[in-house]
């Protein structure tokens, strides 16, 4: 098995192991489902301003996985072997990074059908709603992984995260909440998918650079 | 397999103090090396430095006969690097896959066959030692950087160690460990440092 493909495994199966898949599962369920509830009977006042929201819930559950995905490793000392590894720290990075959008990033995204038809979204745009999610979450990891790594060393370092990646945030929520209100839906996927290509090539490089740092 | 270590007038500053200057040695294939210093003298950042992982302040360091410096290297930290959901048998898998080794029959190696299954947040101190030293015979490097490798190990442990590293050495490898006790194998080299 290469390097690639190791990382990946152990940290899928550490993702599932540690009941890591639930939380943010269960944060992203459970606040695009309160908001029927909260917004009341009112049907026209949700399927106007509802849809929007699965954002919202995507990526603080996104948000909220993303301080310990390095900081375990740099406190553990897994880093260190990380840094012996023959492939190079920022490929390693990439697979950490695919493992979470797996492992945590698709249960989200399917969840995002239930979730838009609890908040009015027409039958006909959950599909889109469904795939601009997986663009989007890849997009929200890609910015994440360089926050998370930036703060590996910072105790609580949450708080630091958030403010770090939130500005690269709202390019996808602009346009995942397009798709989810239906505003030129085709265009909003291309951009999204853009987002999500840029975050992910250049996201393990910043990363692993600032990686480097928190091993001295 | 053979490399040897040519260090010339290393210098080392961390948080604003000098931990050592002119610190000069080189280290021949198969040879072990002490390193032993008061605490804080600067040990562990030593063995960081020599595995490329802190900047040196002043001096060369070279390995000869490696063709890729850093990736001839095995480090043994003070943490393990273990993850407590993993088991023994998937962190040997997965450090066959990072490195590059084969990685059969390392437990039975290290004496944790029976531990195989069992995640590592149950192993005692020293299991959790003996695994870690899985590592350095999962994947053949010839470098060894061991910060105070016998911690945790009961009297068995410390007895394979010495074993893991006569070993290494006798087939051309180079070993460093930091160390305050003797482990039990005949050192080529002590590399003092002063402390203060």
């Amino acid at each position: 098995m290469n390097p690639f493909l190791a990382t990946f495994r152990r940290d899928f199966a550490l993702h599932w192991a540690g009941g890591g898949v639930l939380a943010p599962l269960g944060y992203f369920l459970g606040a695009t489902l309160l908001v029927p509830l909260a917004m009341g009977p009112e049907r026209t006042l949700l399927a106007a301003a509802g849809p929007p929201l699965i954002w919202i819930a995507a990526a603080l559950a996104v948000l909220a996985t993303l301080e310990r995905v390095f900081q375990a490793d740099l406190e553990d000392g897994s880093l260190d072997q990380m840094l012996l590894s023959p492939a190079p720290l920022e490929a390693l990075v990439l697979a950490k990074g695919a493992a979470l959008w797996i492992a945590v990033g698709v249960p989200i995204v399917l969840a995002g059908a239930p979730a838009a038809v609890a908040l009015q979204a027409p039958p006909e745009r959950v599909a889109a709603i469904v795939a601009s999610l997986g663009l989007g979450l890849a997009a929200f990891i890609g910015a994440g992984l360089v926050g998370a790594a930036v703060t590996a060393g910072v105790k609580r370092g949450g708080v630091l995260i958030a403010l770090i990646v939130v500005p690269f945030f709202a390019p996808p929520i602009i346009f995942g909440s397009a798709v989810a209100s239906g505003d030129d839906i085709d265009a909003a996927l291309s951009v999204l998918a853009g987002c999500a290509l840029g975050a992910v090539a250049l996201g393990p490089i910043a990363a692993a650079a600032a990686l480097r740092l928190q091993a001295e | 397999m053979s490399v040897r270590l040519i260090a010339k007038s290393l210098e080392l500053a961390r948080g604003g103090r000098t931990l050592f200057r002119d610190l000069s040695f080189t280290a021949e294939q198969g040879s072990f090396v002490e390193i032993r210093g008061p605490n804080g003298a600067g040990k562990t950042s030593l063995l960081r430095a020599l595995a490329g992982f802190l900047r040196l302040s002043a001096g060369v360091l070279r390995f000869e006969g490696a063709e890729e410096p850093f990736l001839t290297l095995h480090f043994l930290g003070h943490q393990n690097g273990l993850k407590g959901a993993a088991s023994a048998d998937a962190h040997v898998r997965y450090w066959a896959g990072l490195f590059g080794g084969a990685g059969g029959g390392v437990l039975e190696r290290v004496g944790l066959a029976r531990a195989k299954d069992l995640p590592a947040r149950v192993l005692s101190q020293g299991q959790a030692r003996r695994l870690a030293l899985a590592r350095l015979v999962t994947a053949r490097r010839p470098v060894w950087l061991l910060d105070e490798p016998a911690a945790a190990l009961d009297g068995n442990g410390r007895g394979l160690l010495a074993e893991l590293i006569a070993d290494h050495c006798n087939t051309g490898g180079l070993a460093f460990a930091a160390v305050h006790e003797p482990l039990g194998v005949a050192s080529s080299l002590t590399v003092s440092l002063g402390g203060g």
